[in-house]
Parts: C-alpha cells; sequence; structure tokens
C-alpha cells in the first residue's frame, strides 16, 4: 500500500510526466488554451492512460512474455493505445457530443502522445505488477492533468497580458512551460531515496 | 517468426471484436426523425414554438419531448404535414403560441428609426443591415417575418407588412383562398387581445 502511494506521489509531482520526463509534450502545447478544453482533454487522457497502462501490461505479461517476443513490445503496444483510444472515442461521443465537438481532433491524437507509450514502456521498464502499472498510470494522468489545467489557466492569463510583441505566442507559452518546469523540479526533494 | 505474426494478428484480431462490439454498443444515432421534421419546418428561428430555434423543437419533437401543434409560422400545413409524417393525430394549432398568419416581412421606417441596432441583435437571421447611430434597413429577401426584431425596438419604427407581390412570388389564388383569407381577417381581430404578440396592421401602409 505504502509502495502503491509512493508511486501516486512520484508520478504525480516528483516524476511528473510532463514538466519533469518531457513527456506528452505536444497535447500540453496543444490544447491549453482554454481552461475548458484542457479540462476535457485531461479526463480523457486519464481514462486512456490508465486503461492502456493496464492493457499493455496484460499483453506484455499474458502475450509476450510468455512467448519470448519482447521485441514486439512497442509495437503491440501501439496497437493497444491505438485501441483504446478508439473506444474512449466510442463512449465520449455516445456519452457527451459536446466534450466530442471540443476535443476534435485531439482525441485521436492521444495516440501519438508519447506519455501514453512511455508509461506502458516504463512500466515493462520497472517489472511493475498489475496494480503497479494501474497506479503508475493513473498516477502519470493525473500529473498530466495537473499540469494542464495549471498551463493552461496561467495561458488564459497571458492571453490578456500586455506581453512584449517578440514573446508572443508560442515563445512565451513555452517560457511559462520552462517556467512550470523548475517549479515542479522542486518537488525532488519531496521524496528521500 | 510464425508466433510473432499470429501473436500480432490475433491481438489485432481481439481488438477489432471488441472496437466491433462497442461501435455496435455505443453507437449513436444521427436521428433522423429530426432531420425530417426539421426539414418540415419553416426555418423562421422564431422561437415562438418556446425552443431556441427550428432545430431545437424539431429534436424535441422527435424525441416526443414537444408536440407538433406549435409552430404559427408553419401554420396547419406544416403542422399537417408533420402529423403525416409522424404517425399522430392532427391537432390545432396551440393560441399560447400565436396565431397563424400571412406571411409577412418587416419593414423599418427609416425616417423614425434612431439607430441603435438593438432589432439587428435581435434578428436570427442577419436580415437587418445598418450601424450604430446610422439608420437601419431590411433585406426583405432574407426576413422570415418572425418579429423578434418588434419587441426590442425602443421607437417602434418597425412594421410587418404583407410580403410584396412580385413577378416570381405571384400565383393563382387557391381555390376558396379569397373565402378563407376573408373568414380569416373577420376572425383574427377578436382573438388579438389574446395573442401575446403584437398584431400586425394589415393595411399599414394606409397607417403610414
Amino acid at each position: 500500500m505504502k509502495e502503491l502511494a509512493l508511486i501516486l506521489v512520484s508520478t504525480v509531482l516528483v516524476n511528473n510526466f510532463v514538466l519533469v520526463r518531457f513527456l506528452g509534450l505536444c497535447p500540453f502545447m496543444g490544447v491549453s488554451r482554454k481552461l475548458q478544453t484542457a479540462a476535457g482533454m485531461a479526463l480523457a487522457t486519464t481514462f486512456v492512460l490508465t486503461f492502456s497502462s493496464v492493457c499493455s501490461y496484460l499483453v506484455q505479461a499474458w502475450l509476450l512474455a510468455p512467448l519470448g517476443l519482447e521485441y514486439l513490445r512497442t509495437i503491440s503496444f501501439i496497437l493497444v493505445i491505438a485501441a483504446v483510444v478508439q473506444f474512449t472515442e466510442m463512449i465520449v461521443r455516445r456519452t457527451s457530443p459536446l466534450l466530442y465537438q471540443v476535443l476534435g481532433i485531439y482525441l485521436p491524437l492521444i495516440t501519438t502522445n508519447c506519455a501514453v507509450l512511455g508509461v506502458a514502456l516504463l512500466n515493462v521498464q520497472e517489472s511493475h505488477g498489475f496494480l503497479q502499472s494501474m497506479v503508475y498510470g493513473f498516477g502519470a494522468a493525473v500529473g498530466f492533468s495537473l499540469v494542464l489545467v495549471m498551463f493552461a489557466g496561467v495561458r488564459e492569463r497571458v492571453a490578456a497580458a500586455d506581453v512584449p510583441a517578440p514573446f508572443r505566442g508560442a515563445s512565451i507559452a513555452l517560457i511559462t512551460a520552462g517556467l512550470m518546469s523548475l517549479a515542479f523540479l522542486g518537488f525532488a526533494g519531496l521524496v528521500k531515496g | 517468426m510464425i508466433t510473432a505474426i499470429a501473436a500480432i494478428a490475433g491481438l489485432a484480431l481481439v481488438f477489432g471484436l471488441v472496437l466491433g462490439y462497442a461501435a455496435v454498443r455505443f453507437r449513436r444515432e444521427a436521428d433522423p426523425v429530426a432531420d425530417q421534421v426539421d426539414a418540415l419546418l419553416p426555418q423562421t428561428q422564431c422561437g415562438q414554438c418556446g425552443f431556441a430555434g427550428c432545430r431545437p423543437y424539431a429534436e424535441a419533437i422527435a424525441a416526443g419531448e414537444a408536440d407538433i401543434n406549435l409552430c404559427p409560422p408553419g401554420g396547419q400545413a406544416t403542422m399537417r404535414s408533420l402529423a403525416d409524417l409522424l404517425d399522430r393525430e392532427p391537432k390545432p394549432l396551440a393560441p399560447e403560441h400565436g396565431v397563424e398568419k400571412p406571411r409577412l416581412v418587416a419593414v423599418i421606417d427609416e425616417d423614425v428609426c434612431i439607430g441603435c441596432t438593438l432589432c439587428i441583435q435581435a434578428c436570427p437571421v442577419d436580415a437587418i443591415l445598418g450601424a450604430g447611430k446610422q439608420m437601419h434597413t431590411v433585406i426583405a429577401s432574407e426576413c422570415t417575418g418572425c418579429e423578434l426584431c418588434l419587441p426590442p425596438c425602443p421607437v417602434d419604427c418597425i412594421d410587418m407588412v404583407p410580403e410584396p407581390v412580385t413577378l416570381k412570388s405571384w400565383r393563382w389564388p387557391k381555390p376558396g383562398e379569397f373565402v378563407f383569407a376573408a373568414a380569416d381577417a373577420g376572425r383574427t381581430s377578436p382573438p388579438a387581445a389574446a395573442a401575446p404578440r403584437k398584431e400586425p396592421v394589415p393595411s399599414s401602409e394606409a397607417e403610414g
């Protein structure tokens, strides 16, 4: 139990996938213009990340490892992620057409979110069990959501601010992201050992 | 090699089956009924039915949440075709949503207009042209006669007049149309007080 809590804190804050490991930067930059979209994207990604983390663990443990096909890990994980994303898209479309419209192209783009594949591969690398994989994926997703929503909030303020001309647009967004990343690196002192 | 191919193929097959099942299970019907109902409505977007526009009303009808007799611009004809389409009992128009009247267009008395733009904001089809403190005017071919511009006008400079008969819109009167129109003219005056909206003055040109 303590280990699971540790994994959760580690993935959410200390080893945050976006700001410390620099994975999943594309949606981080692409969908953070509006708070509402960011929140929707965060929810969808949370679901996909947790679910695909578990699924890819099952594929690894039941299919690839017994057959000695570890070299097919990446392609089969991509297959898993694509299927999970497609599944999520169907559910979102069914349950919330509005959210489906808001997310638009970004929903299928979760497939190419490197954080999703990164979590799946890191699960194998760190030889996590079933529950650990689930918590690891969920933690990564919560960290991603937290950072995405915070960043969207900042960007909404920045959009209204008087930014010097050379820094407008993507530059100020990247600078903001860099400052947030610095702040998150401060969490490295949270857990010892 | 063979195991690798079989494993990936099996994996893909399993996911394909799951997604295929999900596609059937979570299918979102594009509600063809609402589309057909929407096609029958007059697209005045007047909101007299109590919905935000024709499309929301069509969806409500399709979902069985709204009655078919709430559309005064469409009138009896629309109600009857809706009843045919949906196989429901035809019923007279609900008087609390307004009464059926001949197709009208809005005309702005340009001498009185103060250029407040309130009617421009109210117009659902962007048929009013003008700018702040400039005279406004109505593009007659775009106007649906929904009367939504009447209440906001602070100087009451908008009149609803019957659509001018042009070479394109003229047609032979239908049999009994004159009788119907005459009877209608006699009938509209008393219930006019009950109708929530301002009744159009049939001879507004004479009134000036």
